[in-house]
C-alpha cells in the first residue's frame, strides 16, 4: 500500500464550470501510468469521494500519461453549502488515497 | 492566407509579458483577442453585475492592448468583459475604453455585444420546450427564472462574426464562450473548422499552454489543415505534451468540447514540435450540431449572511472542539427558538471548525489535533437584518460557551469588534440549461459608436 501523492509527480484539482470538479494525476512517464492505471479503480475513487459511478467520468489518456476523473461538486460553486469555490483541494482526496 | 491571432494573455487582469506583446505586434497578427471572465471565481460577479478585477488594473492592461492595437492596425476584441459578461460589465469596459481613448487621442469605432436575457424571453423559450437541462441542473420554473438578478447566454463565433463585419476596431463582447472570440476569425476566413475551435481552446488560457503561463502573450496560426501555437516570450516554449495537455485543464471532458452549434472532438489530433518551441496541430475535428444552441448562465439571491468567527487555542477544547460544536449547536437552536420567532428553516448555522475540516466537511477522514481551532460561523437568513440580530444573539455563546455545565465559563479569542461580518447578499448560479435559437442573433444586440477624442459621436 503507498499514498497516490508519492508514486506520481503531480496531481491538479479544479473546478470545470459551476457544478464539476475536475482531478488529473499525472504520471510521469508509460511505466507509472500503466500501473497506476491498473491499481487505482474507480470504485475506490468513488468510495472516497461518496459519490454515485455514473456521476463519475474516468479518462485514462495513455499520450499524456494522465488518469482524469470529473464528478459532480458536492455543493454548487457558491452556494451556501460549498466550501472550497475552486474545488482544488478536493484534489488531496486523491493524493492521499491509499492503492 | 494563414489566420494569425495574438492572445495577450488568459483573462485581462492577469498581466502579461509587454516585451512578449511588443514581439507579437511585430510578427503582423490579423486581430488581438482576450477573455474578460468566467464563472471560475464563483456566482457573485454575476449576481451582481460587477467585475473580479480591479479597475485600475483592467484599465492599465488595457492601456496597453489599445496601444498595441493602434500599432498592428487590426481589430482587438475582448469577450465575457467585466468577469460576468452583462450589460453593466459590457458598458464598464466601454467607460474605460473611452477614457483611454481621449487620453490617447484615439478616435475609434467600438462595438457592443450584449449577452443578456430577460426573464421574460427565457419563460417564453422554457414554455416553448427550447430550453435543455445539462446534468446537474437546478429546478428551473417561471418563479425560479423570474427571480435571477442576471442572466446571460454564452455567445458564439457567430454573434462575435457579426460584431467583426461591423468593421469595428474594438469589440467589447458580453459573455462568450472561452474560444469564440478567438474562433470567430479563423471560421470567417475558410480555416479548418477543427483546427479553428481546437486552436481557439489551446489559446484562450494565454501562455498556459506553454512552460511561461505567466508570460502570457501567444500566437495562434490558423490555415486550412490546422494550426500552429508559438509563444511571444522569448524564454517560453510550448512542446507537444505542454499543448496537448491543456485540453485537461479545466475541462470535464478532454476530448469534446460543446459549442454553440455543435462541438469539437480532439480523439485523433496529432500534436507535433515544428521546432523547439513552436507546435503544430492537425486532426481535430468539428462537428455540426442539429440544432444551434446556446449555453445559459444565472444567478439569484439565495439568502443574506453574516459572518462570525473565533479561535480556540486552550488545548482541552481544541482537543474536544467537534464536542463542544455540537453541544453549542444544540444550544444556539434552542435559544433561537425561544427568543425569536424564527422556524428551524428560517435560516442556517454553517460552523466551520478551520484545523479540522474546513475545507473538505464530511469527506474529511484525517485525525489529529491541531494547535488551535478557528471557529468560522457562516449564518444565512432570508434578509440581512435576520441574520445580523442571529450573530448578536449568538456572540456571548460563540465566546463563552463551555464543553459541560461542570466547568468555568471559558473566553475563546474574537479576533476583532465587533465579532460579526455582514456579507450582504448570497448568490447562487441558478442554471445549467442551454437554448435552443432559430437565429443565432436571438437575444443578443449589437450597438456600435463612433467615438472621437473619447466621446461618442
Amino acid at each position: 500500500m503507498a499514498k497516490l501523492a508519492d508514486l506520481v509527480p503531480k496531481i491538479r484539482s479544479k473546478n470545470a464550470g459551476p457544478f464539476w470538479v475536475t482531478v488529473d494525476i499525472f504520471c510521469g512517464d508509460a511505466a507509472r501510468f500503466a500501473e497506476i492505471s491498473a491499481r487505482l479503480t474507480t470504485a475506490h475513487v468513488c468510495a472516497r469521494l461518496r459519490a454515485d459511478p455514473a456521476m463519475v467520468k474516468r479518462f485514462d489518456i495513455e499520450n499524456l500519461a494522465v488518469i482524469k476523473f470529473s464528478f459532480i461538486r458536492p455543493a454548487v460553486q457558491g452556494s451556501r453549502f460549498d466550501r472550497d469555490m475552486h474545488g482544488a483541494q478536493l484534489g488531496v482526496l486523491f493524493a492521499e488515497l491509499e492503492i | 492566407m494563414p489566420t494569425k491571432i495574438l492572445i495577450p494573455a488568459g483573462v485581462l487582469g492577469l498581466g502579461f509579458d509587454q516585451a512578449a506583446l511588443a514581439r507579437g505586434v511585430a510578427a503582423q497578427p490579423d486581430i488581438i483577442c482576450i477573455d474578460g471572465g468566467s464563472t471560475d471565481s464563483g456566482p457573485f460577479y454575476l449576481g451582481t453585475g460587477t467585475s473580479k478585477y480591479a479597475r485600475s488594473v483592467c484599465r492599465s492592461e488595457w492601456r496597453a492592448l489599445m496601444l498595441a492595437r493602434a500599432d498592428a492596425g487590426v481589430p482587438l476584441v475582448i469577450g465575457s468583459c467585466g468577469t460576468c459578461g452583462t450589460r453593466e460589465t459590457v458598458d464598464w469596459m466601454y467607460e474605460i475604453t473611452c477614457e483611454i481613448a481621449a487620453e490617447l487621442g484615439q478616435s475609434l469605432t467600438i462595438a457592443r455585444l450584449y449577452s443578456d436575457q430577460t426573464a421574460p424571453d427565457i419563460i417564453a423559450a422554457h414554455d416553448a420546450g427550447l430550453l435543455s437541462p445539462l446534468v446537474p441542473a437546478p429546478p428551473l420554473d417561471a418563479e425560479a427564472i423570474t427571480a435571477c438578478t442576471h442572466i446571460v447566454a454564452l455567445a458564439g463565433v457567430e454573434q462575435i462574426q457579426a460584431a467583426l463585419q461591423t468593421g469595428a476596431d474594438i469589440i467589447l463582447a458580453g459573455r462568450t464562450t472561452d474560444t469564440a472570440t478567438i474562433a470567430a476569425l479563423p471560421l470567417s476566413c475558410s480555416d479548418h473548422a477543427g483546427g479553428a475551435w481546437h486552436g481557439a481552446k489551446i489559446g484562450e488560457c494565454g501562455a498556459f499552454c506553454t512552460n511561461n503561463p505567466a508570460s502570457g502573450v501567444v500566437m495562434i496560426t490558423f490555415d486550412e489543415t490546422g494550426f500552429e501555437v508559438e509563444p511571444m516570450a522569448v524564454d517560453a516554449v510550448c512542446t507537444p505534451h505542454s499543448v496537448s495537455a491543456h485540453m485537461l485543464y479545466e475541462n470535464s471532458d478532454p476530448f469534446i468540447l460543446h459549442e454553440p452549434g455543435g462541438h469539437l472532438d480532439v480523439t485523433e489530433a496529432r500534436y507535433t514540435a515544428i521546432d523547439d518551441r513552436r507546435v503544430r496541430v492537425e486532426g481535430s475535428l468539428w462537428v455540426p450540431a442539429d440544432a444551434y444552441r446556446v449555453k445559459l448562465e444565472a444567478a439569484h439571491i439565495g439568502g443574506y449572511q453574516t459572518t462570525m468567527m473565533a479561535v480556540i487555542r486552550d488545548a482541552h477544547y481544541v482537543a474536544h472542539a467537534d464536542q463542544w460544536l455540537q453541544g453549542l449547536t444544540s444550544f444556539l437552536h434552542r435559544k433561537i427558538a425561544t427568543t425569536t420567532s424564527l422556524k428551524r428553516d428560517d435560516f442556517t448555522l454553517e460552523f466551520r471548525l478551520i484545523g479540522q475540516n474546513a475545507a473538505l466537511g464530511a469527506l474529511e477522514d484525517g485525525i489529529g489535533t491541531p494547535l488551535e481551532v478557528g471557529v468560522l460561523l457562516i449564518i444565512t437568513a432570508m434578509d440581512q437584518e435576520t441574520a445580523t440580530d442571529l450573530s448578536k444573539v449568538i456572540n456571548p455563546f460563540l465566546l463563552h460557551h463551555p464543553l459541560t455545565a461542570h466547568e468555568d465559563l471559558p473566553t475563546f479569542a474574537f479576533p476583532y469588534s465587533p465579532a460579526h461580518t455582514d456579507r450582504g447578499a448570497l448568490y447562487e448560479f441558478a442554471m445549467n440549461h442551454v437554448l435552443e435559437m432559430s437565429d443565432p442573433m436571438d437575444g443578443f444586440t449589437l450597438a456600435v459608436d463612433e467615438v472621437v477624442d473619447g466621446k461618442a459621436g
